[in-house]
């Protein structure tokens, strides 16, 4: 009974599903699907060399100091980074007073309250505050970007498949839209607002080019030249740091656990041997 | 239970037999897994993988509730409530990748355990309640896993609940309510989540629960072994103790090693990057899929395609899903083989590896990739094969198959491996 049932139900689901497999390969066959524009122009990033990448990488110090100089030059304008504290800076390399002088001279300040009416104000930042958003809130984000409100960067390289060569690649991947697009995908067109760049996933994106010169921004010892590619890779590393702060921690963690399992993995075939000696085979 | 030459307890030491005495505690572990649980002498490494998913849920409990101290379930700060812990909290990153990648390990050894018990036959008599109490406990942890996915409340955790719940939507006539009281709302929202984590918080001990009722169930008859034939004297056992612990001990350490690259070296590789996206209501994911565990059985939900006259294809595909999982509890009718091993079983090995196999790869890799038109047909015909293998391929082969001679005895067939002769050593 209930294999003749299990027969009917197997038959019908199995059945079913070549029914609708043959209804789909004849509709696949009949209408092609047509092709999209970003299957035919979206580009995956390319490899970049960073210094933490590899089970043994960590952070080039100079390099995230030099990512949060682009960072708070020009992305901190439009970009909130909510999950860092200015005291995390410390991590990078900085003192005590310099990230004190870094929070005291951000170009936003902290929200706050009047001590004496209760009234909304603004302070200068302390180590221990929060990266103050460029905008108040999300709606004022919107009203100042054409409704596309900037998104925080706190995550960004872990918040995109293969996220630190994604970023270096979207900011140095703006081009003017290929011809092929515009002959075969008007549609897909960058419109007033967006701008077209191979790596965005749906080829348009609201956010004009951020990096448009080299050298714009200077670079304290004027080492390596901050060309636009020097400092795509040097925000997105500063970027990895945000995202994933605890990395070199981590790898490091992760070197002295799989040595010392190692060595418990050998003392463990050790003793099974040891205990099955007398059973191996034997009658 | 258990067989009558299983050493009896026996403690030397007066406080030992004071408590023998007064709460029988140590003697009941002793026979569960010491030196009174007589255990085939042929185990292969296969059967180490319930005891490293009992070790898996052991870490998932210790890092779970730790992270529940520093955890918020609400709506508005769990996400940055778990940005807290990769930040501040000492330890956090840890205990959250290890909780997030212990996960994935508990669900990969209980795979492996469940295809070591479909292919060795696990699931036959006098072993049916064994195999029905796991499903009982693969249906428990799918649900904890989804609802733990849920809590940090990134956009995959939110569209993955608005999926997951729309299913019971699927239902007609009072589905939409149903889905509604699920969620405590019309959509996931602060209600959905303070139950998902209560319920998340919950579940695994229930699981505990149904673990002891597996293990209870499991002595009775003794584990089964590769050859598949039963026990049948002294010789043909060893105590678990010190035999087979030392034997899961090698298992725990390749285990450990798994976790811990997986853990500290690629620690977001089985994750999903928009799960780093604040849930956003109004922002829909290009791709919602869950978690890989899940891709196999969202690829059969994805594969009805096509109303069956008046069943919509969206109620079909649910009932596949859920009957996918279900048809294993029929197992033991389904497969009348008196043979309990595939080893021995010529036809249902071929359809073992070149047919289940395959199919669930191709099923996993479908559920993960994007529903392409080309990708939604071929999981239409591996999920076809699903069922056709289960429910028409596997009652007929146990029905036309001429099984390979047994060995008389596991003890002859372990001495037939090692070359050694049936004669018992001078």
């Amino acid at each position: 009974m209930i294999r003749i049932g299990a027969f009917l139900v197997g038959l019908f689901f199995s059945g079913w599903l070549i029914v609708s497999a043959g209804m789909g390969a004849y509709a696949y066959v009949t209408v092609p699907a047509a092709p999209t524009a970003e299957h035919e122009f979206h580009k995956l990033p390319g490899k970049v060399d960073f210094s933490f990448n590899g089970p043994v990488g960590h952070y080039d110090r100079a390099q995230l100091q030099r990512g949060l100089q682009v960072f708070r030059e020009v992305c901190s304008a439009c970009h909130s980074l909510k999950y860092v504290s200015f005291r995390d800076f410390k991590d990078l390399g900085y003192s005590e007073g310099q990230v004190k002088a870094i929070a005291q001279n951000w170009p936003t300040e902290t929200p706050s309250i009047n001590p004496e009416t209760g009234e909304a104000a603004t302070r200068k930042p302390q180590p221990q505050d929060k990266i103050p958003s460029p905008y108040p809130n999300e709606v004022a984000a919107r009203a100042a970007n054409n409704n596309a409100a900037p998104p925080d960067l706190s995550l960004m390289t872990k918040a995109r498949h293969d996220g630190s060569n994604y970023v270096h690649a979207l900011l140095t991947g703006y081009t003017n839209p290929p011809a092929e697009l515009k002959k075969h995908f008007p549609d897909s067109m960058p419109g007033k607002t967006t701008h077209f760049n191979p790596y965005f996933a749906n080829l348009n994106l609201a956010m004009p080019a951020p990096l448009t010169t080299d050298g714009q921004v200077t670079y304290a010892d004027g080492n390596p030249k901050p060309t636009v590619d020097q400092m795509a890779k040097d925000v997105s590393a500063f970027l990895t740091w945000t995202a994933e702060p605890k990395l070199e921690q981590r790898k490091r963690a992760g070197i002295a656990t799989v040595i010392f399992l190692l060595i418990f993995f050998g003392l463990c075939i050790g003793a099974y041997k040891n205990v099955w000696a007398d059973k191996k085979g034997v009658a | 239970m258990s067989f009558p030459w299983a050493k009896e307890y026996k403690p030397s030491n007066p406080f030992m037999r004071y408590m023998d005495e007064k709460l029988p505690l140590p003697r009941f572990v002793y026979n569960a897994i010491g030196a009174g649980y007589p255990v085939p002498r042929n185990l292969n490494y296969f059967w180490n993988f319930g005891v490293l998913a009992g070790v898996a849920l052991v870490c998932q409990l210790v890092t779970g509730i730790i992270l529940a101290m520093h955890f918020a379930a609400e709506s508005g700060v769990a996400f940055s409530s778990v940005e807290h812990i990769m930040r501040d909290v000492n330890g956090g990153w840890f205990l959250r990748y290890a909780h997030a990648n212990g996960a994935s390990m508990f669900f990969i050894v209980v795979y492996i355990h469940i295809f070591r018990g479909l292919f060795y036959g696990s699931y036959k008599p006098p072993r049916e309640m064994v195999w029905h109490l796991g499903l009982v406990i693969f249906l428990l942890m799918m649900a904890t896993a989804f609802m733990g996915y849920v809590l940090p409340w990134g956009q995959m955790s939110f569209w993955g609940a608005k999926v997951i719940t729309g299913l019971f939507g699927a239902i007609p006539l009072v589905g939409t309510p149903i889905q509604t009281w699920l969620l405590g709302g019309f959509a996931p929202d602060n209600a959905a989540l303070n139950r998902f984590f209560s319920l998340h918080y919950l579940l695994p001990f229930v699981i505990l629960g149904v673990i002891v009722l597996h293990i209870w169930a499991l002595h009775i008859p003794g584990s089964s072994n590769p050859t598949g034939v039963e026990v049948k004297d002294e010789q043909d056992t060893v105590p678990f103790h010190p035999y087979y612990t030392a034997k899961d001990g090698v298992g725990v350490a390749a285990f450990f090693l798994v976790f811990a690259t997986l853990l500290f070296f690629a620690p977001n590789f089985l994750g999903e990057p928009d799960n780093y996206i604040p849930a956003n209501p109004l922002a829909t994911p290009a791709n919602i899929v869950p978690e890989w565990y899940f891709w196999p059985f969202y690829a059969i939900l994805r594969a009805f395609t096509v109303d069956f006259w008046f069943i919509p294809a969206k109620l079909l595909g649910v009932l596949a899903m859920f009957a996918s999982i279900l048809l294993l509890f029929f197992l033991p009718w389904l497969d009348t083989s008196a043979v309990r091993s595939g080893h021995y079983r010529p036809l249902f090995r071929k359809f073992f590896w070149f047919g289940l196999g395959p199919c669930i790869a191709i099923l996993g890799y479908c559920g993960g990739s994007h529903a392409t038109d080309g990708v939604v047909l071929v999981s239409q015909i591996a999920a076809a094969y699903y069922f056709a293998h289960f429910l028409i391929i596997l009652p007929l082969v146990s029905r036309i198959e001429t099984p390979k001679p047994l060995p008389t005895s596991i003890t002859e067939a372990v001495l037939a491996k090692s070359g050694a002769s049936l004669q018992p050593a001078e």
